[in-house]
């Protein structure tokens, strides 16, 4: 069976964060971060620990899952991706400039006066960028919605929506899972980067998710539940549609900050202002310089 | 009107395949026809508000032009953020068809009566914001809504309001309508007030004052050119609405006198319901009356403020 190494982990999440972290780093893993890091030094500031966790997810996306044009960004036939957790946009700034949605120049500008890269992503600023987000548990209602008209209109696209751990901390995110599962979604996929860190500190003593992957069953998607870091689960996860005439939840097992080792599990690392020599010392060591 | 609003709903989703229409858990049997007919644009999602807005913004985003209707306070309060960020923010043509604006939940209480609505909308930019009077003003003005390119809010009266508007003007989204002229003040009123104000303007007349109505069915954005024309020519600009008096109409029309007739402002009195929640029960009438804002309360608070 194709999901049996997901299937057997999926109540062992602490397996799957043991393995998350281990998780050896290639020579593309180190760009899309190297990529991630000039938006935080151009800006001056911005959320890192949030991005490096969906590095991998991102790049499996864009690398191998999504039909998408970077030079015609409205073309109605694309796969639809919509970032949830909109403060971790320098991984979704990352792989769309890596794509050529836009110049990688730009990352420069994040955050800056005149930049069409906010802290948060915009709709109708940034080319690739499906919805304007930022005020978390919005992304999923806004897919599922994307995810009824596709089946209207009768075309193929899928809809993923990204969000994040302390994001569905938001109620809406279940008024949302639930009414995708009544209309049966099976072209949705929501994908839970759970890095197991929000801004005040670990999801299990915030607010306990746990047992994630059963909530998302009782409400009715099809679990598939993997190392976070691992391109072949994750690319398997992400491939298929789900055949169950049910929405799919992949829910990513995920190091905050992965890939610095003073930022990874570490809520200081959440959101930073400028670095200080030692942290860019540290970046380079950890990424290498290009 | 509200059953005319969403009945013109099906009929424009008859003409225009981009309609769609998403209710929350409305009263049994809403809609049956529209429901048979063209089941894959009927929307019936449950009691989960800011989900089904993000929704209808989804569906907005790939074309379709969602009308969603659930009750007023729901709409506007509990569903705000998803307001403001996914449709405004996103300047997406989705309709917020809102039942039971001002006091018509009266018996209900403060949960349930939408006196900070048009606030509230009125706050968020690209949004437009219309209180028809009647069911017929509704239905021309439900046929002018599919093309508009921006979000909406429409707040719908009780039903089986009495009929004002049949002699009006054709409407038209953001031209107020002048009902009536009058030499010494001009009553600025907005959905079902307006037959309040033109009930009050007849009491006035019998008093020997002088006194015109301007429907400013769309509160957003205001119709500055015939505010501005209306209140040069009268000492007393009246505002009459049934809406907290912060934020509502009363507000945008001394916005839009500020900002566009500084200098040259007749003296406006505000009418309308106290920064208070709503303390009683009965009916819209009767809390109407007990704020004062029934004909005769409103007829003496104008001639006392004209002679003072």
């Amino acid at each position: 069976m194709m999901w049996g190494h997901s299937a057997m982990l999926r109540n062992n999440p602490a397996a799957l964060i043991e393995a998350a972290q281990a998780e050896p780093l290639d020579a593309r893993a180190k760009l899309l971060r190297r990529l991630v890091l000039r938006g935080i030094i151009g800006g001056g500031r911005g959320h890192v620990g949030p991005a490096l966790s969906m590095i991998e997810i991102f790049r499996v996306l864009y690398d191998d899952i999504l039909t998408v044009r970077p030079d015609e960004p409205e073309w109605p036939d694309r796969d639809r991706c919509i970032l949830s957790k909109g403060h971790g946009c320098l991984a979704l700034y990352a792989i769309l400039a890596d794509k050529g949605f836009f110049p990688l120049e730009e990352l420069d500008t994040f955050c800056r006066t005149g930049s069409r890269l906010g802290g948060h992503p915009e709709l109708g600023k940034v080319p690739g960028v499906e919805a304007s987000t930022g005020a978390l548990g919005h992304g999923l209602s806004i897919g599922l919605g994307m995810a009824i008209a596709m089946r209207m209109q009768k075309r193929t696209s899928r809809v993923f929506v990204v969000m994040g751990d302390g994001e569905i901390n938001e109620g809406a995110v279940w008024e949302a899972a639930m009414t995708a599962s009544k209309h049966r979604l099976s072209n949705l996929t929501a994908v839970i980067d759970c890095n197991g860190l929000q801004s005040y500190g670990a999801t299990t003593e915030v607010l306990d998710l746990e047992p994630l992957a059963d909530k998302w069953a009782a409400f009715g998607f099809d679990i598939i539940e993997v190392n976070g870091h691992d391109t072949t689960a994750l690319r398997n996860a992400f491939a298929a549609r789900s055949d169950a005439g049910k929405p799919r939840a992949v829910i990513c097992r995920t190091i905050k900050g992965k890939g610095l080792p003073d930022a990874e599990n570490n809520a200081d690392w959440h959101h930073k202002s400028k670095l200080s020599e030692a942290e860019l010392a540290m970046v380079a060591e950890s990424l290498g310089a290009g | 009107m509200r059953r005319t609003c969403v009945n013109m709903v099906y009929e424009l989703a008859k003409r225009d395949e981009r309609v769609v229409f998403i209710g929350s858990d409305l009263g049994a049997g809403l809609l049956d026809d529209m429901k048979a007919e063209m089941p894959d644009r009927f929307f019936m999602e449950g009691i989960c508000e800011q989900n089904m807005i993000g929704m209808a913004a989804g569906m907005a985003q790939e074309g379709y032009i969602p009308y969603v209707n659930t009750i007023a306070t729901f709409m506007t309060r509990r569903c705000f953020e998803q307001v403001a960020v996914d449709v405004c923010l996103q300047n997406l043509p989705v309709r917020l068809i809102a039942n039971g604006g001002g006091l018509v939940y009266a018996p209900l209480g403060p949960t349930h009566t939408a006196v900070d609505d048009i606030s509230l909308m009125r706050s968020l930019p690209g949004m437009t914001v219309v209180a028809p009077v009647d069911a017929e003003e509704m239905r021309r003005f439900m046929a002018q809504t599919v093309e508009h390119p921006h979000p909406m809010y429409i707040r719908l009266g009780k039903g089986g309001d009495p009929v004002v508007s049949a002699d009006a003007p054709a409407f038209e989204i953001g031209r107020a309508i002048a009902h009536r002229d009058g030499a010494d003040v001009l009553i600025v009123s907005t959905g079902v007030m307006t037959e309040r104000a033109l009930r009050t303007a007849d009491l006035l007349a019998k008093k020997g004052i002088g006194c015109g109505v301007l429907h400013m069915h769309t509160v957003k954005p205001i119709d500055t050119a015939q505010l501005i024309d209306g209140a040069g020519k009268v000492a007393l600009l009246v505002t009459l609405e049934e809406h907290n008096k912060v934020g509502g109409l009363g507000s945008a029309v001394c916005d839009a006198l500020d900002e566009h007739a500084a200098g040259v402002r007749p003296d406006v009195l505000r009418l309308a319901l106290p920064d208070a929640y709503p303390e009683d029960y009965g009916s819209q009438d009767s809390l109407l009356e007990h704020y004062g804002l029934q004909p005769p309360a409103v007829a003496a608070s104008i001639a006392a403020r004209l002679s003072r």
